[in-house]
């Protein structure tokens, strides 16, 4: 070979290995420099959490929750949902955070449309989907507080948890992580996050009233108080055309009531409820608390 | 021959059907026993109820006022008593508050003096616009005297009528036209004294010559020295009525996204409003009836009529003798723009101005498949919007994104949804993309 051709070729790498070497010495002094501080303790955090992103914590992702919880001294260590106790305590035990209990939630859907039979009002053409068939004239039921059952709750649920019967959403207490989303996503907001604790239930949040109810729906709250007068502890309260349950105090008053608020409901709708069994309701046989 | 004006993007040419109805003269409607009068009428907070359960109201006078905000008075249709104020059905909202009247049809006939409105000042005028509960009668239901008070800045040099009626099948401003031209034309003039201006056309589209050719001597018989009216023909193109689209084709100017027609010296009203604003002034009789056009192949007598504020859509259909077994859908509005509804109790409001009883060939409910990105709604839509790119972002959950399409400058006109070989919903998605995207 034309050794002049070996010399410009050698002559190039020897260059070309200079400027390499020049870049790589001052990239290695400006990234010693400039070196962005890291917590580790930020990354041991995100790496016990379970990295479903779901946003239930009301941070952006997981990473999001790890970063205020490091370094807000405000943020409780007990916000992952997904991560139960186990992620909870991790998570204070990293930040030296106090552990306080994780309360169990889990989302529960707070209509009774397919056993109170309420019937169609029109015909819902369109995208399916409850927002939008919620713009004309309040979706297709004749109860305008009624679930839609298109399913957008199930379509954002992050865990699967939700599952499309009959047109109505059955929760699935195992897969439910209660982070949230459905909550949010209900154009009817009749979705709740409720603890699993929880002794008693309404599943119907209609503000109408009387006869209004009774004309849409066999079994909707037609607002007669009854359950307020019953409970001994005061832990039921009528407020704004809605029965609220005052869950801390229902349970802290115990079973001594033999739960009288769902003895006096007259509409059957003030109801037991177990957390950890699935709500399946169907048409034919009403509610039942299967396993 | 010159080629009439028409705007210049997208649009479409949905059949007219407007032949059903063009012929029918204005009829009155008997009262019927009951009138539902929804509190919220117009674009703002709804009235606040002026009367009592119970209390003898007559005919004209006022039943409800806001008192803060935009708004406008609320009048009472006939001579009654007041049964009920609760709530009642509503073509968008599921129920609305409403005063129910019983008809006291023993009543004597209330009777309106005619005054003099050329001795009046622009803001005695302006007053008496207010008073009469005036809105835009074309659909908007936007309160006229707020459109008539433009921003101090703004110099207004033309004042345009809206007789377009782009909208198929609805036919009640051309008889309005037809009938009442020289009120229109007076109510013009009312306008135009409001507003100081000097010019006025009135834009119609070529399928109502005879109205072009009533109105064109109506308009000419005012016409003089300082008061120049004319009529302006325009092509058959929808969505023409609508706002910025008049503006475009009669003036050649276009309103900037976001702006209101003031920002380029021109003030749009519907020929209804102005008849509307001619018995306000001169007669000082408030906005309480309204003619609205009763068509389509599924009810037994079509017709164009006049009815009090407040009737139910089922005394209409009992008047009319019925709904034929076809019938399959019912809208109030216009077939491009309108609302289906599920119910025969909504009242008519100030802004209804067509129910149409669709039988199953006048409809198309064949289920929608995705997006074939063949680009007609592009080439429809009269704002330059993609139509498609907001739907399929709404479809794939990204609704919160559809800002960057300029959904905001949608006004629904349902163009693309018309052209889409699809049969894509693509207002509703339009709708839900707005929604999404406030929060």
């Amino acid at each position: 070979m034309d050794p002049a051709l070996i010399k410009i070729a050698l002559g190039g790498m020897v260059l070309l290995g200079c400027i390499g070497l020049f870049f790589g010495i001052g990239l290695a002094i400006a990234a010693h420099k400039f070196a962005v501080e890291v917590n580790p303790i930020i990354e041991e955090v995100v790496h016990s959490l379970p990295l479903a992103q779901c946003g239930g914590c009301g941070y952006p992702g997981c990473e999001g929750y790890a970063i205020a919880v490091v370094n807000d001294p405000d943020v409780p260590p007990n916000l992952c949902f997904p991560g139960k106790e186990a992620v909870a305590n991790r998570v204070a035990e990293l930040t030296g955070k106090k552990m306080t209990a994780v309360e169990d939630q889990m989302a529960v859907v707070r209509c009774s449309r397919v056993e109170g039979r309420v019937s169609h009002k029109h015909e819902y053409i369109g995208f399916a989907s409850c927002t939008a068939a919620n713009l004309g004239f309040g979706g297709p039921s004749k109860c305008q507080y009624a679930c839609i059952g298109l399913g957008e709750c199930a379509d954002v649920c992050p865990f699967d948890a939700i599952e499309m019967v009959e047109n109505f959403p059955v929760v699935n207490p195992d897969k439910c992580v209660s982070c949230g989303q459905c909550v949010k996503a209900c154009p009817k907001a009749i979705i709740e996050l409720q603890t699993l604790k929880a002794r008693v239930w309404v599943p119907c949040m209609t503000k109408a009233l009387g006869k209004e109810v009774k004309n849409v729906c066999g079994v909707g709250c037609i607002g007669c108080k009854m359950c307020v007068k019953a409970c001994p502890a005061g832990a039921v309260t009528y407020e704004g055309s809605l029965v609220k349950i005052d869950h801390k105090a229902c349970i802290a008053y115990g079973p001594s009531c033999e739960e009288a608020c769902v003895a006096k409901c007259p509409r059957d709708i003030f109801r037991n409820y177990d957390g950890r069994k699935v709500i399946a309701r169907d048409v034919a046989s009403g509610l039942k608390m299967a396993s | 021959m010159k080629s009439l004006l028409t705007f210049l993007k997208g649009g479409v040419h949905p059949p007219e059907a407007k032949g059903q109805t063009a012929s029918l003269p204005i009829e009155r409607m008997p009262v019927p026993k009951e009138l539902e009068i929804i509190l919220g009428q117009h674009i703002g907070a709804p009235c606040t109820p002026t009367v009592n359960k119970r209390d003898e109201v007559v005919e004209g006078a006022m039943i409800g006022e806001v008192k803060k905000g935009l708004g406008v008075p609320l009048h009472a249709p006939v001579s009654g008593k007041i049964k009920d104020i609760g709530t009642s059905a509503h073509p968008m909202r599921v129920s609305a508050p409403s005063i129910t009247i019983t008809v006291d049809h023993e009543a004597a006939p209330v009777q309106y003096d005619k005054t003099d409105w050329t001795t009046m000042s622009a803001q005695e005028l302006l007053a008496k616009v207010q008073e009469g509960g005036i809105v835009g009668i074309g659909g908007a239901g936007f309160p006229t005297h707020v459109k008539l008070s433009p921003p101090k800045d703004a110099k207004i040099d033309q004042l345009l009528l809206n007789g377009a009626e782009c909208e198929p099948y609805i036919t009640a401003d051309h008889r309005q036209m037809l009938e009442h031209a020289d009120e229109v034309v007076e109510g013009a003039r009312i306008i135009m004294k409001i507003l100081g201006v000097s010019e006025c056309k009135i834009g119609i589209e070529s399928n109502k010559p005879d109205a072009i050719d009533v109105m064109g001597k109506a308009a000419a018989a005012v016409s003089g020295a300082g008061c120049n009216i004319v009529v302006q023909p325009l092509e058959v193109k929808y969505p023409q009525g609508s706002e910025k689209q008049l503006i475009q084709a009669i003036t050649g100017r276009k309103v900037p996204a976001m702006a209101l027609p003031s920002a380029v010296g021109v003030v749009v009203q519907n020929v209804a409003t102005a008849s509307a604003i001619y018995d306000a002034v001169v007669y000082g009789k408030p906005l309480y009836e309204k003619v609205v056009t009763i068509s389509g192949k599924g009810i037994n007598k079509p017709a164009n009529l006049l009815v009090k504020v407040g009737t139910k859509v089922s005394d209409i259909v009992d008047y009319l003798g019925g709904v034929k077994p076809e019938l399959a859908k019912i809208i109030m509005g216009g077939p491009m723009m309108g609302f289906a509804v599920s119910s025969l109790d909504i009242p008519i409001t100030k802004t209804t101005s067509s129910i149409l009883f669709l039988t199953e060939d006048e409809i198309d409910a064949t289920p929608h498949s995705d997006c074939i990105r063949c680009g007609w709604c592009l080439d429809a839509c009269p704002m330059g919007l993609e139509p498609k790119e907001i739907a399929i972002h709404v479809e794939a959950n990204k609704a919160e994104d559809t800002a960057q399409f300029g959904v905001f400058d949608c006004f629904e006109c349902g163009s693309c949804a018309y052209i889409c070989p699809a049969k894509r919903p693509l207002v509703q998605f339009v709708r839900l993309a707005k929604m999404k995207a406030k929060r």
